[in-house]
């Protein structure tokens, strides 16, 4: 075990590497120099000249690179033009937002999709399944955002249960959670069900039955428990799913995460911010997905062997 | 963004195998069987008509539309569903007009053309680099391999929206840096998926028999394994389409895809959620466009997936 957790953690190292690096040239080959957009009005050449030299934009790019890479593992980010603190800082401020969006739309979406799966396994082939596996196609199928938009015109603006944009409490965050939890949702149920379906049929659920065991502890008891393996790794593929979810969600709600963070800073062509939440994302996702990795090989021993 | 789920590597040795027995008709027994089993399936072929009405719907956008979806009313706008024209006294706008008194209806058909040329378009071109990257990481192996691999492995790393914003933030935001972003994005996939079957296919006998012949390897690639991975890539093509049409109403949406006053779904919904209190109906018809559009081809590939590996087939 200790030496597939190693094994993982080194494969990563290369990967986030090639991020920074992907992070680096993405933000370096926009036309347009960051230093005069920083400076917006007109400031003489000299002027320029110092600021780039202290930005360390005349250096040679491998070595901007390099300091790039080792200020970014020290935490340092740059500094936001716009809000002229440093990025980590906007960050941590902004981050928290995010993952509690994203939890409580996991929660949501394992309520659903665990519930809806077990009960189209149960009953393969009934009008309960069908419609569910159908409604989950539909919600896959739906934009997020207009999702989004149309739970803010139905419960928002007509029921008036919720309010519909800003962040200063609890209730701002049912809706947003609810929109972002639908989409892995369907996700879980469809693999739950096919997982579930695959389990009932194995010998040992046989020899429950036989025994005579209920209904109940045999599905909840002993195929649950077997199925809900792929249904992790499951859980790992929808958090890209979350985080990209989240950027949508945080724009229609208004919710000062760090989806909205990202694109405020193409709103306001503000480099640093940019920069730092596209590499911090794909840190985040990485690390996430390897300990869903590590996860998975600790349910299912077969994955360490292999 | 969908990811799209690779169909099982074990399907291709069944279809392989197939194809070399028949190998004298090239239309083999497989697609005959496949083809078979897909008119079999019902929400497949639902999914199939709902897109030959979507295709139809862009080619004839000109002839069907009601209104020009260019042309403004500023003496009718955002009137609701069924309201009248202020230009031409017998004309009503059935699906309402929006924020510059264009005929929403109109919009939405001249959308369909966007949408379906950024999923066929990226997706061809994620076809192009997938396949070549795939198959040369599978063949080859050793280094190049592993240094296509490790470049998937990074653009694994991005979330598939996030990174598509930070292309169109360099490239700028208009229709063709949309295929560019999104081909980008999802070409790692394909490669994946493709290399897989060329590994497996790479150590069966008739391909040994064919380097036996002294075929080359452009040859033995083109000719002999990558027919014989269709079916996966097929499949991946159908589901990666949806996606790469899901992207595109996004980034739209967020201001980074298509333009004013081009009439795309994304934008047309970005532009309706200032007047969601005004004219609620007008963001949500655009939106059902893209539903119809996504879940027509979901449907379709699932079912396609199921025709093509019977092996998944409960």
């Amino acid at each position: 075990m200790f030496q597939f957790v190693l094994r993982r953690l080194l494969v990563a190292i290369p990967v986030l590497i090639g991020v920074t690096l992907i992070t680096f040239i993405l933000v370096n080959v926009v036309p347009g120099d960051p230093v005069l957009m920083m400076l917006e009005k007109r400031a003489d050449q000299a002027t320029i000249d110092r600021i780039r030299h202290q930005m360390g934009l005349d250096r040679p790019l491998p070595e901007q690179y390099l300091t790039f890479l080792v200020k970014a593992c020290k935490g340092d980010l740059g500094e936001s033009f716009r809000y002229k603190v440093p990025v980590t800082d906007l960050i941590k401020q902004r981050f928290p937002v995010t993952i509690k969006l994203a939890t409580s739309a996991m929660f949501v979406a394992l309520v659903i999709g665990l519930g809806v799966g077990i009960l189209s396994a149960v009953k393969q082939y009934s009008v309960v399944d069908h419609a569910s596996m159908v409604g989950a196609l539909a919600l896959v199928s739906a934009p997020i955002f207009w999702v989004a938009i149309l739970s803010q015109i139905v419960f928002g603006l007509n029921l008036k249960w919720l309010p519909i944009s800003g962040y200063y409490g609890i209730q701002y965050m049912v809706l947003p959670a609810l929109v972002l939890g639908v989409r892995p949702a369907a996700g879980i149920a469809r693999l739950t069900r096919s997982s579930m379906l695959e389990v009932i049929r194995q010998d040992y659920i046989r020899t429950a039955r036989a025994k005579g065991l209920a209904e109940r502890p045999v599905i909840f008891k002993h195929a649950l428990k077997n199925a809900l393996i792929p249904v992790v790794t499951i859980i790992g593929l929808e958090l890209g799913g979350l985080l990209t979810g989240s950027i949508l969600t945080e724009t229609v709600f208004g919710i000062p995460g760090l989806g909205r963070l990202a694109i405020e800073g193409i709103t306001y062509r503000d480099f640093p911010v940019i920069q730092g939440t596209v590499l911090f994302t794909a840190v985040v996702y990485v690390l996430a997905n390897i300990i869903v990795d590590i996860s998975y090989a600790f349910l299912d021993p077969r994955i360490r062997l292999s | 963004m969908a990811k799209v789920t690779p169909p099982s590597p074990t399907g291709t040795p069944r279809l392989a195998a197939d194809l070399t027995v028949a190998a004298g008709d090239p239309r083999s027994t497989f697609t005959r069987e496949a083809w078979t089993r897909l008119k079999r399936n019902k929400a497949a072929m639902v999914g199939l008509y709902m897109i030959i009405v979507l295709v139809i719907v862009a080619v004839t956008a000109d002839l069907i539309s009601p209104a020009d979806p260019y042309t403004q009313d500023l003496y009718a706008r955002l009137v609701p569903p069924g309201g009248p024209s202020s230009i031409t006294r017998t004309q009503t706008y059935i699906l309402g007009s929006d924020q510059l008194g264009r005929d929403i209806l109109s919009r939405i058909f001249h959308g369909s053309r966007i949408s379906l040329a950024v999923g066929l378009v990226s997706e061809f071109i994620v076809v192009l680099i997938g396949i070549s990257l795939g198959a040369i990481s599978g063949y080859y192996g050793k280094w190049v391999d592993t240094v296509i691999m490790r470049l998937g492995d990074i653009m694994f790393a991005f979330p598939d929206l996030l990174f598509c914003i930070g292309i169109m933030f360099v490239l700028g935001p208009n229709i063709f840096n949309l295929f560019i972003a999104i081909s980008i994005v999802g070409w790692a996939g394909m490669a994946r998926l493709v290399r897989s079957q060329v590994l497996y296919l790479k150590e069966t006998q008739f391909i040994e028999s064919a380097k036996a012949q002294g075929l080359s390897d452009f040859r033995i690639i083109t000719r002999h394994i990558l027919p014989n991975c269709l079916g996966p890539i097929i499949v991946s093509v159908t589901l990666g389409i949806p996606g790469a049409i899901m992207a595109e109403a996004s980034l739209s949406f967020l201001g980074l895809g298509a333009q004013p006053p081009m009439a795309s779904w994304g934008s047309m919904i970005y532009a309706a959620r200032a007047y969601i209190r005004a004219a609620p109906l007008y963001s949500i018809f655009p939106g059902l466009a893209i539903a119809y559009t996504v879940f027509a081809f979901n449907l379709f590939g699932d079912g396609l997936r199921d025709a093509l590996d019977p092996r998944l087939k409960r």
